[in-house]
């Protein structure tokens, strides 16, 4: 199977950023996450982030956060998130973008093995910094898993060592201080934080946080190897009843962000 | 014994043993970092130092007063010290915290604080810390908590505070945390997060325990000043834990000082509608740290549930979970039928009202008085007083029924 981090490079050599999308499992049901996330993937995300819902998701904006209160009254179990991953991998290289402590429930090795057996390529954790994450990094290394830690504007250059040191696959940059949710305009900081990080890793450097528009996505292509792009994708199924019709809006908007990552904007 | 002296403890990373820690995201790292370098260098400056205390005493009305309940302690057979928190300024030990935090917010140049609160009390001490301070105060409180305690929400906008409705999850404390942790996370250069209570990522567990711990610290003196020697236990109730780990704070080294936390049980933590997080529930992360918490198989929080709004949590302080598998400290479950007679025994006997999470550590009393034997010395941390339970007091034991009273009138 195609790694992350080769898949990445991929888009690079051909002159494009990579386009990587998030959708939480179970939303809004757990075989019409599997069915949208699989129709992201055709219509051209290159890397897909399932996520995990989580009662108490401290980093989440009010689209993300409205999506996994959704899929937790439905009764999402952490076993049906290996079952949308393995529907996913499939298709193309995915990973898991958790909570903690759900993890740590499940066991750290337990969940490790389970997410390897369903063909995941890895964890991103928006709440484990790797200076708490022996235990995951040694169950990363076992399982041929990536480590995906987040890095932000106000990180240190220190941290930035360290943070990138613990990371394979790529490094999530996230451009803004502040939580998951579309935003008018792509922040200042985030060209600034993207050149820190090159300064200290030669890993592929995603962005994300804030992106939803094509035009955004080519902006961020500009100057990142990847746009991470999640609250946008979930608000437009969000405002389809029917899965076939969520599908259809998902799959537009899509589209138009995979030409916005190969620079093609609207003129 | 396997504990340290509470000075050395947490680690530099803010470890007790296997609990504590930092489960944040990235971005609030720097900024936690700077925290405790502010923190620690306060500490450390006797201008901070003497400030503190200064505001402490003739704001706050601090040192509380240990007080010796004679009838009360006849009805539980030893000899028992209150520790009078409920007198504080706020009616509550609460206050050592808010000004402690808004001094250092002062310090530090911000200019904006956020909180989060349950029933509401951590809210008005962190607005009446604001108003003295001319800070600028935002509150989160859940939804349901707000119509709950629509006198607080009152009492903060009094006080000049923005008290901000959370819609999301169950709309309660736990919630209220997430939205001040959102809030933050925005908007970090320019203000600080006042945390209520001794849990949340480090430093906030060490530097809640430290802002508080005049508690304990007052009551030894205290207690060596009344008895000639320590108490043979101290007592406080447990949510987030912070009057309790000031209490403990001042006793840790004395190893002949026993030290007892007391969780809401609520129906009884076999129920399964309780806040007993160290009895009942399981090692896990919430809110930035590694502690117990009330979860289900999948690592959901789960919702707690207490006749008192303070207990009402679901997860506990690290250093009580460390405090807890030393054997240092010994939590137990009191459940709402409990807490409520001792709640009613104490008005009856001494004419002290004590706020039902207080009411949870005198329902101890006699669990404690068996194990120890005797007629021993007791300390418990009558942390809040409870003016603001009389709603609830008065639904529990049909005070102010509505039919009784039109009765009443009528006979008259």
């Amino acid at each position: 199977m195609t790694s992350v981090r080769s898949t990445i490079e991929a888009a690079q050599s051909v002159g494009r950023a990579a386009l990587i999308g998030y959708l939480p499992a179970g939303y809004p049901s757990v075989d019409a996450s599997i069915e949208l996330v699989q129709c992201m993937v055709k219509a051209g995300v290159d890397v897909v982030e399932v996520g995990l819902p989580y009662s108490d998701p401290v980093m989440d904006g009010p689209t993300i956060q409205a999506a996994a209160e959704v899929a937790l009254a439905g009764g999402i179990r952490t076993t049906d998130v290996f079952r949308v991953v393995g529907a996913s991998a499939a298709l193309a290289p995915t990973l898991v973008m958790t909570y903690w402590n759900p993890v740590e429930r499940y066991g750290v090795g337990r969940f490790a093995a389970a997410l390897a057996d369903a063909g995941g390529a890895g964890l991103i954790t928006p709440d484990l910094i790797p200076d708490e994450a022996g235990e995951w990094i040694g169950a990363a290394d076992r399982h041929g898993l990536d480590r995906i830690f987040l890095v932000a504007p106000s990180s240190t250059r220190r941290r930035l060592e360290m943070t990138t040191a613990a990371s394979t696959g790529f490094v999530y940059a996230t451009s803004v201080m502040g939580v998951t949710g579309a935003r008018e305009q792509i922040s200042s900081a985030a060209p600034e934080l993207v050149r820190r990080v090159k300064e200290v890793t030669d890993l592929p450097v995603g962005v994300g946080l804030g992106v939803s528009t094509r035009q955004q996505a080519a902006e961020v292509a500009s100057f990142a190897d990847a746009v991470i792009v999640g609250s946008a994708l979930v608000r437009s199924i969000a405002n389809e009843d029917a899965v076939s019709a969520a599908a259809g809006a998902l799959a537009a908007l899509v589209e138009d962000l995979a030409l916005g990552v190969r620079g093609e904007v609207e003129r | 014994m396997s504990f340290s002296a509470p000075d050395s403890m947490p680690d530099a990373a803010g470890h007790f043993g296997r609990f504590g820690g930092r489960f944040m995201p990235e971005a609030l790292i720097a900024p936690l970092d700077e925290l405790e370098q502010h923190w620690r260098k306060a500490m450390a400056d006797d201008e901070f130092v003497t400030q503190f205390d200064a505001l402490l005493r003739e704001y706050a009305g601090l040192p509380s007063r240990l007080y010796e309940a004679e009838r009360f302690s006849e009805t539980v057979g030893a000899r028992v010290l209150l520790k009078r928190e409920d007198l504080n300024h706020t009616g509550a030990h609460k206050i050592r915290n808010v000004l402690g935090q808004a001094l250092l917010t002062t310090r530090m140049g911000k200019q904006r604080v956020i909180a989060e609160t349950g029933a509401g009390q951590h809210g008005v001490a962190t607005a009446t810390a604001c108003a003295y301070f001319g800070l600028d105060c935002t509150v989160y409180m859940g939804e349901v908590d707000m119509v709950r305690q629509a006198l607080n929400v009152a009492r903060m906008r009094m006080l000049g505070a923005q008290v901000i409705p959370v819609t999301s999850g169950s709309r309660t404390l736990k919630d209220a945390i997430n939205e001040a942790l959102r809030d933050w996370v925005a908007n970090v250069d320019d203000t600080h997060y006042l945390l209520g209570t001794a849990a949340g990522a480090h430093p906030f567990p060490a530097m809640v325990r430290d802002f508080t711990r005049g508690i304990g610290d007052e009551a030894r003196t205290q207690t060596l000043e009344l008895l000639g020697r320590l108490p043979d236990a101290a007592l406080a109730c447990v949510g987030g834990g912070s009057n309790a780990i000031g209490m403990f704070a001042g006793f840790l080294p004395d190893e002949s000082v026993r030290l007892y936390g007391f969780e809401a049980a609520g129906d009884g933590y076999e129920t399964g509608r309780h806040a007993a997080t160290i009895t009942a529930g399981q090692i896990g992360v919430l809110h930035g740290a590694r502690s117990y918490l009330l979860q289900d198989e999948d690592g959901q929080t789960l919702e707690s549930h207490s006749i008192s709004a303070g207990l009402d949590y679901p997860g506990v302080g690290p250093e009580h979970a460390w405090l807890a598998e030393t054997g240092r400290a010994t939590y137990l479950p009191i459940t709402d039928a409990q807490a409520m007679e001792a709640m009613a025994l104490l008005a009856k006997t001494e004419g002290i009202i004590p706020a039902i999470e207080s009411a949870h550590a005198l329902a101890g009393l006699p669990g404690v008085v068996a194990e120890l034997g005797g007629a021993p010395e007791l300390v418990v941390c009558l942390s809040g007083r409870g003016d603001k339970d009389m709603d609830t007091a008065a639904k529990w034991f049909g005070l102010v029924d509505e039919a009784d009273l039109v009765a009443e009138v009528k006979m008259k």
